[in-house]
Order: C-alpha cells, then structure tokens, then sequence
C-alpha cells in the first residue's frame, strides 16, 4: 500500500486515510454509542487501522483486533485518535 | 459413569437447564444443532437468533434444555435482541451458562465472558471454531485458561462435531459441583477499593447470596440490581459515601467520568493478560486474508454496488429462465392428474369441487415450486457467506439520504423471501422510529409468496427473453418504491434522530451445502404444507362460492340450446356461455361485482378483484383463486388449457399491469400482518399500515393503469 504518512497528527477517526493505523485517545461518544464502540473493542488505547471507505466517505471499515466494524462518518467524528507512525 | 442416586424428584435432578451466550456469529445456534441434532436457522450475519429458542434433548441421564439467546457483544441492553439475552440471564433460572467463544477472535470475544463472570454462576466456556484457528496458526492452551479462569474451557467445533462429548461431558461434572468463584483480577486500583467494601460487608456481616466479592465488584459497577438490594439495607447510608469515594478514585485512575467504560477498559486489560498467556500464534507474518482480498473487490467503493446488482440480476434471470424448465412437467401432471381422478368421480358436484377446486387451486401454487427453491437458495447464500453485511455497508450511504439505516437492508432483503422473519430481524435496529420506519417499507419488497403472481402474469404478457428482465424491474422497482416511502415516512410521520451506525462485518464464510440445501427444503416445505393445507381449504372455499348458489332457470334456458346446437363448435361456446353466466350470479361473482366499482378505475373486472381480496389472507391464493376462476370460466379450446393462456387471453395489458402494482405494494398476508403487529407494538399500527399500503397501491395503480393504456 503506498500511504505516506504525513507529519501532523491527525485527530479524528473520520480523518484518516486509508490505512492508516491509529491509537483511540478518547470517546466523545454519548453513553449509549460509547457502550456501543466500548463493547466492539473500540475504546481507549485501542489500535485501529482503517481498511475501507465506502462512496463519498459515507461509511468506513476499520479494524480493531480481528473484527472488522462498518462504522458512519458521523460516528466516526466522535473518537480522537493519534496516527501511530 | 457414576451411579446417580436418585433425589427427592428424579426427574427436576437429572433436569440440566443451559443458557448459550456468545457474541453474534460465533456460531451458537450451530452449536446447538450439532449437540442436539436440532435444526435452528444458522446464518452469517448479526441477528440470526433474534428470540431465543429452546431446544430439548437427552443425554446419559440427563434431560437437557438449553436456551439459544441472541448473540451479544456486551452485556448492555442496547439492542431489543440484547435486552432479551439480559433480561433472561438476570431474571430467569438456568443451572448453567454456556458461553460461546470464537476461538480465532479470542480477546474480542473474552470481553463479554469477563462481564458473565461477574455474575456468579457456574459456567463452561466452549472454544468454538478450535478448527478454523488451528488452520490460522493459532494455538489457545485450553487447560491453562481453564485454570487461570476457573471456568472449565473445552475446545470444540459446532461445524465438525469436534469436541461435543468432552463439552456435555463438562456440563454434567460442573452441574454436580458447587458454584465456585471465577478469578477475575482487576488493577490495583479497583481491587483496592473491592477490599475497602468487602471489608465494610464483613464487619457489618451483610446477608448475601453472592460472595462479598461479587457484591462488591457489582456494586462499584453500578448494577442496578444489587443497588436496589441494598438499598433497602440499613448498612446503606454509612456504605453510599464508601461507594461514591471508591467510584470516583475508579474513574480518577482511568481518567474518564463513565464508570462503565472505566470497568470495560478494566476487562479488557484482564483479557489482554489471558490471551498473552494461553494464545500461541503461529504465523505472524501480515498476509492479507482471504476476506480482506475478496473485500478488496466486494466493497470497492466503485464497483462495489454495480457488482451487488449484478448478483441480484442474475438471481432473478436464474429464478425465472431454470425455474421455467421443470413448470411445464408439473403443470402438465396436475392437469393428467385432474383428468384422471376426475374420470373416477361420478357424481358431477363432487368432481367439479375435486377436480375443478382442490386441484386446480393447489396445483396453481405448486407449480411455482421450482421459482420459490431457487429464490430461496439465493437469499441463503446471501446470509450466510457474510455478503450481506458488506451491502449493509455499500448501501448505508445511499438508504441515510432516504432515512433509512444501512442495517435496514437485512430485513429488507429477507423481505424479499418472506416477510415474517423480515419483520423479526428488524429488531437489530436499536432506535424504535428506524425501526417502525422499515417495518412500514418491508412489505415493498415483494416476498416470495408474491412471486407466483409475477411468473404467472410476466410469463403471459412478455416474451420469455425479456421475463427475467422484468422480473427484476418487477422486484428492484419495488425496492425503489419502499425507498421513496421511507423518504416520505421520515420526513412526515417518523422524524427525530438518526441511529449510529455501528456494525460487525464478519468473516467470509463458504455455507456448507447441506446447511444451505436444509434451509431451502425447510422453506419450500413450509410452502408446500401451506399449498397442501391452507391453500387447499382456501380454493375449496373458492370453488364453493363461485359454483353456489345454483341457478335451474339459468340451466333450463340453454339445456335445450345446448341440445340443438349444429356443430360442436357451437354446442361449446353455448355451454361457456351457461358457465360463465352462472359464474357471475354466485356468491363470489356478487361479492366481486359489489367491489368492481372500486377498482373499475385500475381496470380490473370482477375476477380480478375477487383474487386480490382473497390474497388478503395469502398472497398464494390469489393465483389459486384465479387457477379455480379461469378453470370454471370459460377456455375454449383444450389444447390452451393452461392458466397462463387463460390470463393473457382474459385480461388486458394494462389492467395486468395495474394488477401487478397492486400486488406489489398491498398489505401483506395475515399472518405476516400480525407478526408485524406484534413487532409493531401496537394495534394502531396495522391500521396505519392498512391505510398506507392500501392509498399508495390504490394511487399508484391508477397511474401505472392509465400510462399502460397510452400504448
């Protein structure tokens, strides 16, 4: 795969490229959602790649662990991350 | 094998009562059948076992009951299918908890085991899948996790059989036993805390079931049940500050304000700590898998749709063009059939209602048996080969612009097989306005039941190379329609807040043939029995009305015409003349002719509204009734005896058009009402949903009608 990574740090999920492999910082997620990510293994120094965008970046595949997760753009917003380089 | 000597009540004693948890998709209902020999839908994607199911059997002495509860991936109550797996491990009584574990997907899946440890009962952990994680290379040391668990962990393969013994063995043993204490270690900040309130619990020598311990640990979690416990204690208000102080420095150690997330992150370093110790991964060399070359292709975000069409296209040119070729054979057999019981019967009565009512009718629905097998196959294999999640995925942005979710497309496509277990998966759906959103759009995408009517009207208006094309139109149009409806829906009767959109997409799995083979015959049994039973009855009923009552006048008049006629030509046309004539004075022909006003403006005469009112109850007997109506009514030559002849020769172009539209949108059958009902919620649902369907088949109809006539 021929991603560059680049020098700044990105910090939403929704952000990051194709790829990319990333730590979760923190969940911005309202209560019910956060349970939601928590129980898909999405949470706190959680490392995810990011396999696939769907059309228009309306939805994203990542990976977290072996489990591949559909997640929308929106809820993507709502968890910071950093780019592991 | 031990004797077991006999208790108060043998049979409560050998009685072993199992609750089966795992996430979705490790293969539960699997487990099952292969246990048991019983035959649970099995299917790859989340929300295949969406009410739990229980399943008896025996085994040495013991009689088993376990309970197949829908797959969760914590222990929350975030999806009505979760709440079903809560409610019953909290509320109901069970001596057992099997949980089920991906063993490829350890850590993921050991998330919710430590959350059912926390709930002190016994337990066995069933390493589901040990096969498939041997060929990835990964190793799990069953005995060291059993021990450093304190659960019994038993390797086993619900797709090979590997392992069954040994895990019933288990079962039996950890029934005997007492409960013992799972080994859950928290950091030392939790267990801190656990020890302060343990503490408190000793010196005050509160009454619990549990293990000061387990309190303790559901305490600081905020399980409302234990709360509500000790809430009516009188130790409560010196141990509420204790509680408030030690949850606090909980969160403080994990820097969050969510107890819950603060516990999660807790489990989840635990589970990091046994998957170092027990998993042995062989080849860490970074392969792409398999899923993820076939996604590379699947959900491109190109090609990805334009391939998913294609699968669909090529579904419904299979259904039609194989289906076509065993329909001839069957529908000549019923009609050797017919003729031969027939020659048997003497009395004219009788054999009009055997021949004319019970054959025709049910030998009209068998005929589309071989369409129904083939549509079947195709949702099967889209289930359970994992695809239809990745269209859950392509789909989702396109169905948010209507309102809908992308996990909507579940139900939706099961829809196209039938509409009642379409109704039933909608529960992944967490949010209850997407949820009765596509409760209200199933019913557009045109079941399996609907099928028979398009053949049978396809086939008699368009040449046989364009049918499947039609088909297609036929069914992709419906979904098209049942989008604009969502759209409509969304933004009049069901508006609010969208549904997160947070889904699992699972492994590619190849669907052994005979699971495939076993839900395709299970359906077109169902079918069968339907034709056999229900269908039967219903063109007896048919028959009944549409033959009574007798009019002598009527028969008196063309006796004699009937005699003096020249040719046999004549004598012929005389005796459809007298057939049809005494059609249209029956009951039926009254209760259709009372309706024609209605539908006049789409066209459809009273035939045709007779046999759509009779697909109210199933929308098979709308081609039994028109098989019973057209079989009475009047064919005129032999050789074209066929129902498909009849229809292209009775009914126009247009209004067949129409007809179509109708069938396409109207309420569906009876039964599929009332599971909708039910899922619904309420009676007022079915009403709207009456008057929906029936406004918006009614409209559009009319205008399919009239732009048909223009040509």
């Amino acid at each position: 795969m021929k991603i560059k990574h680049k020098e700044y740090k990105m910090q939403k999920l929704s952000q990051c490229n194709r790829g990319a492999k990333v730590r979760v910082t923190k969940l911005n997620a309202k209560t019910d959602l956060k349970q939601r990510l928590i129980s898909f293994g999405i949470m706190k120094e959680a490392i995810i790649e990011v396999l696939e965008h769907a059309p228009a970046k309306s939805t994203i595949e990542v990976k977290v662990g072996k489990m591949r997760i559909a997640l929308r753009a929106e809820e993507a917003d709502l968890i910071d991350i950093e780019e592991l380089v | 094998m031990k004797d077991i000597t006999p208790q108060s009540c043998p049979v409560i004693a050998n009685h072993i009562k199992i609750a089966l948890v795992g996430q979705p998709n490790v293969g539960k209902s699997m487990l099952i059948n292969s246990i048991s020999d019983a035959h649970l839908h099995v299917g790859n994607f989340t929300g295949v076992t969406v009410e739990k199911s229980e399943v008896l059997f025996d085994y040495k002495d013991f009689h088993f009951t376990v309970v197949d509860l829908p797959g969760t991936y914590a222990f929350t109550d975030y999806t009505i299918e979760e709440r079903v797996t809560h409610d019953y491990l909290c509320a109901e009584s069970y001596d057992l908890i099997i949980n089920v574990i991906d063993s490829t997907n350890l850590e993921k899946n050991l998330q919710l085991t430590a959350e059912l440890m926390s709930m002190s009962k016994k337990m066995v952990i069933a390493l589901n899948m040990s096969d498939e994680a041997e060929k990835e290379g990964i190793e799990i040391d069953a005995d060291y996790m059993s021990e450093l668990l304190g659960i019994p962990c038993i390797k086993v393969s619900a797709q090979t059989k590997f392992g069954m013994e040994n895990l019933l063995e288990e079962l039996v043993n950890k029934a005997k036993l007492d409960k013992q204490e799972p080994k859950l270690i928290f950091s030392e900040a939790v267990e801190e805390e656990i020890a302060t309130i343990v503490d408190y619990l000793t010196k005050h020598k509160y009454n619990a079931v549990n293990s000061y311990r387990n309190v303790a640990i559901n305490l600081l979690k905020n399980n409302k049940k234990t709360y509500t416990k000790i809430h009516d204690n009188p130790i409560w208000t010196e141990l509420q500050p204790i509680l408030i102080e030690a949850s606090k420095h909980v969160e403080l150690h994990h820097d969050s304000d969510d107890i819950k997330e603060s516990f999660a992150e807790e489990y989840a370093s635990f589970n990091r700590g046994i998957v170092a110790e027990v998993l042995n991964i062989e080849k860490v060399e970074e392969k792409k898998t398999l899923t993820e070359k076939i996604d590379n292709i699947l959900i491109h975000p190109t090609f990805g749709i334009p391939i998913f069409l294609f699968f669909m296209w090529s579904l419904f040119q299979l259904t039609f063009e194989v289906g076509a070729i065993p329909m001839e054979y069957i529908d000549n057999f019923f009609g050797w059939f017919g003729d031969t019981i027939g020659a048997t019967i003497v009395n004219d009565d009788i054999r009009s209602l055997i021949v004319d009512g019970i054959i025709a009718g049910v030998g009209a629905v068998v005929l589309f048996v071989p369409n129904i097998m083939i549509l079947f196959t195709g949702i099967a294999l889209l289930e359970s080969t994992g695809y239809m999640s990745r269209v859950a995925f392509l789909l989702d942005g396109f169905f948010h612009k209507f309102g809908m979710h992308g996990q909507s497309f579940i139900p939706l496509v099961t829809g196209f097989g039938c509409s009642i277990p379409a109704y039933m998966s909608a529960r992944i759906l967490k949010n209850d306005r997407d949820r009765l959103l596509t409760l209200f759009i199933i019913g557009f995408m045109s079941c399996g039941a609907k099928l028979p009517v398009y053949v049978l009207f396809v086939g008699a208006f368009f040449s046989p190379e364009m049918a499947g094309n039609i088909l297609f139109m036929i069914y992709i149009g419906g979904a098209m329609l049942g989008l604009i409806a969502a759209k409509i829906l969304k933004l009049t009767a069901f508006k609010g807040e969208e549904e997160p959109f947070v889904m699992e997409m699972p492994k590619y799995r190849l669907p052994s043939l005979k699971l495939i083979w076993h839900t395709v015959l299970t359906k077109t049994l169902m079918y069968l029995k339907k034709a056999g039973t229900f269908i039967a009855a219903a063109s007896m009923l048919i028959w009944f009305l549409s033959n009574y009552p007798k009019n002598l006048l009527l028969e008196e008049q063309y006796a004699p015409k009937i005699e003096q006629a020249q040719t046999e030509k004549a004598k012929t046309i005389l005796e459809n003349q007298l057939a049809s004539k005494n059609l249209e004075q029956s009951y039926l022909g009254n209760i259709g002719k009372f309706s024609e006003p209605i539908f006049a403006p789409l066209g459809f005469d009273w035939k045709m509204s007779v046999a759509l009112q009779a697909g109210l109850a199933a929308k098979e007997v709308v081609v039994s009734t028109l098989g019973v109506l057209y079989s009475v009514g009047g064919d005129v030559d032999e050789e074209n005896s066929s129902l498909i002849t009849a229809i292209s020769k009775n009914i126009p172009f247009a209004s067949a058009i129409a007809f179509i539209v109708v069938i396409m949108i109207y309420l569906p059958c009876l039964a599929a009402s009332t599971v909708f009902t039910r899922e619904a919620g309420h009676i007022k649902y079915f009403f709207y949903l009456l008057g929906f369907t029936s406004v918006v088949a009614y409209f559009l109809a009319f205008i399919a009608y009239n732009i048909a006539l223009l040509f």
